[in-house]
């Protein structure tokens, strides 16, 4: 089902969206916030520039843009996943607790700031290209892979990681150890680590047209707090 | 112009947009009202404003005065003053619309002057340094009177009020400029004025911000002790009088303005590798440490001739920059550029403190 958003309000497309079929195309899309907030059975392709906070609380719904993303894609979702077959604005998967961010090319600034996960919520974001500046701000859980495919090496910009006290960021390739804060571990990936890598690669390999054999080729660094309890002791005794 | 700016809070971005011909070509301002559109809600409605470069060419040779009165007393007794420093060869009524968005405005007029060279003899003063120092003049002490716009053949308009409205009351669609900035206003602390609305001017500077400055009064101090006032109740304006001082008075390049104003972290400079950059870091943080502007920003700063691009080292707001064919675009989200120019190319977003500066060819303007 197709429905043409040219001039709509964003809750004026998110009315539609509930009241339609669960596979949808958003045509004529420009700058409207907060598309899909909280759905949860939805498959939602999407024409055009979506605004801000794209996919908020996202609870099951999977998203696919054809393009470009802005600012705050998949803050705080839950469950689901998102398509990004371009570009990310900054802050991407903000305090996201669930779910898949799957992006073709770069991220902007903060990316993945304070994932967290829980038992079995384990949110996943997947960078093709590089990643701006605080990657991975006050992480505490989760996972997040930067690819840096087509980026001349670059992986990653300053100060990543600052703050993380939980989850686990994964290059492909080897960030300058220099740009890190002194609280992250810096490891070769191990073969279980790699294991694990090729499991969530499989299927991002598949939407965007790579050979997972062809990333996988590569080593791998992991990044982690350099304890399960980094700020153990900073406020009070815990 | 209801002067309660600063004694009410109110919490809440803001919206920036730009677009510039680097060949000089001459475009109406339909498209930058458009492009304010999309990013509504990034404003309030509590302030709207564009800076125009390139469309007065038929007085070219004259400072452009827009401003904001009272009422008809405050004109008359700042038109004697005016009198008495420039030849003004034109004196008019801002063209506007009458529509109900756009309401409780001042008297806004304009005047095209040229500085009384016997003035300029005695005071031994260059002209831009005798006009700056006449809009503060007049934007301190003549109450009721305010200067918004005074550089050449270009020219700043701004409201209370949407800024799509703004451009429709100010009659943008029959301007032609090669470089438009926007701005839609969410302020925040205070409640928004006339004057208080961006772009934020002094001479062909202007600025449109995004952001709010932490450093405001550290900066404010700084910039006051070399004549400047900081009279409009808002933030953005220590901005402009920052890039007249570094750029007009002290010489610095744009380059180097940014990297006074978007210092990279100490840590930063320590890690570079090239020594002459590493240097010139060092040494412009030492110079001019009160000039380090902190907190979120993106501006985007116009004058005669070209726009300069900014964000804040953190990057604690969103920019773009976009182009097709000889023009570049810039706004606070893609959506906005892609109105003005649905194939823009080469989309990308600078990092923080990575200045944009985009030049019109020289000659082209």
């Amino acid at each position: 089902m197709m429905i043409d958003v040219t001039g709509l309000e964003f809750n004026e497309i998110n009315q539609k969206l509930r009241e339609s079929d669960n596979k949808v195309i958003l045509q004529g899309c420009l700058g409207q916030r907060f598309i899909a907030s909280g759905m949860k059975d939805k498959n939602i392709a999407i024409d055009g520039i979506p605004g801000n906070a794209l996919g908020a609380y996202l609870n099951g719904a999977s998203i696919t843009v054809n393009g470009n993303a802005q600012d705050a894609v998949g803050d705080t979702m839950n469950d689901g996943k998102i398509i990004i077959h371009g570009d990310i604005g900054d802050a991407a998967g903000y305090a996201m607790r669930g779910g898949k961010i799957y992006i073709k090319g770069n991220a902007g600034y903060r990316a993945g700031i304070h994932m967290k996960e829980y038992q079995d919520k384990v949110p996943i974001m997947i960078i093709g290209g590089s990643a701006g500046s605080f990657l991975g701000e006050y992480q505490a859980g989760g996972v997040i892979v930067v690819l840096g495919l087509n980026t001349n090496g670059k992986l990653v910009s300053n100060f990543p990681c600052t703050g993380m006290h939980g989850g686990k960021v994964y290059f492909r390739g080897e960030p300058p150890k220099s740009v890190f804060p002194k609280n992250v571990c810096l490891k070769l990936a191990t073969q279980e680590d790699m294991k694990y890598i090729e499991k969530q690669i499989v299927e991002y390999a598949e939407i965007f047209g790579y050979n997972k054999d062809e990333i996988l080729n590569a080593p791998f660094t992991v990044a982690t707090p350099d304890s399960n309890n980094p700020y153990k002791q900073m406020y009070v005794a815990n | 112009m209801n002067n309660i700016e600063g004694k009410v809070r109110i919490p809440s971005g803001c919206a920036i947009a730009a677009v510039i011909s680097k060949d000089g070509n001459r475009m109406t301002g339909e498209k930058i009202v458009e492009s304010m559109k999309p990013m509504h809600d990034r404003s309030n409605g509590l302030g709207g404003g564009f800076a125009a470069y390139g469309i007065y060419p038929e007085y070219k040779d004259f400072y452009a005065l827009h401003m904001f009165f009272n009422d008809r007393a405050a004109r008359k007794e700042c038109e004697a003053f005016l009198k008495e420093r420039f030849e003004i060869v034109k004196s008019e009524i801002m063209p506007t619309r009458k529509i109900p968005a756009i309401t409780d405005e001042p008297v806004i007029w304009r005047y095209f002057v040229a500085p009384l060279q016997s003035n300029l003899h005695n005071l031994q003063l260059d002209e831009k340094e005798y006009v700056a120092r006449t809009v503060m003049k007049i934007n301190c002490e003549m109450s009721g009177s305010f200067v918004f716009s005074s550089g050449k053949n270009m020219g700043a308009f701004k409201a209370v009020g949407f800024p799509e409205d703004v451009g429709v009351f100010y009659k943008l669609d029959e301007y032609e400029g090669y470089s438009w900035t926007a701005h839609g206003r969410y302020p925040t602390n205070t409640p928004g004025w006339w004057g208080g609305a961006h772009p934020f001017t002094l001479l062909d500077y202007s600025i449109v911000h995004n952001g709010e400055i932490s450093s405001y009064d550290a900066n404010r101090r700084f910039i006051e002790m070399f004549g400047y006032k900081c009279t409009l109740q808002t933030d953005t304006e220590v901005i402009t009088y920052i890039m007249d001082y570094l750029l007009r008075v002290q010489k610095l390049t744009l380059n180097e303005v940014a990297s006074v104003i978007a210092a990279p972290f100490w840590s930063t400079i320590d890690s570079k590798t090239d020594l002459y950059d590493k240097q010139k870091h060092e040494y412009l943080r030492t110079v001019f440490p009160s000039l380090l502007i902190t907190g979120p920003f993106s501006i985007v700063f116009g004058f005669n001739g070209g726009l300069m691009a900014l964000n804040d080292r953190l990057k604690l707001r969103s920019m773009v920059v976009g182009e097709k064919d000889d023009k570049v675009f810039i706004a606070s989200e893609e959506a906005a550029i892609r109105v003005m120019e649905p194939n823009a190319e080469n989309m990308y977003a600078p990092a923080g403190g990575e200045p944009v500066i985009i030049k019109v060819k020289e000659g082209a303007f």
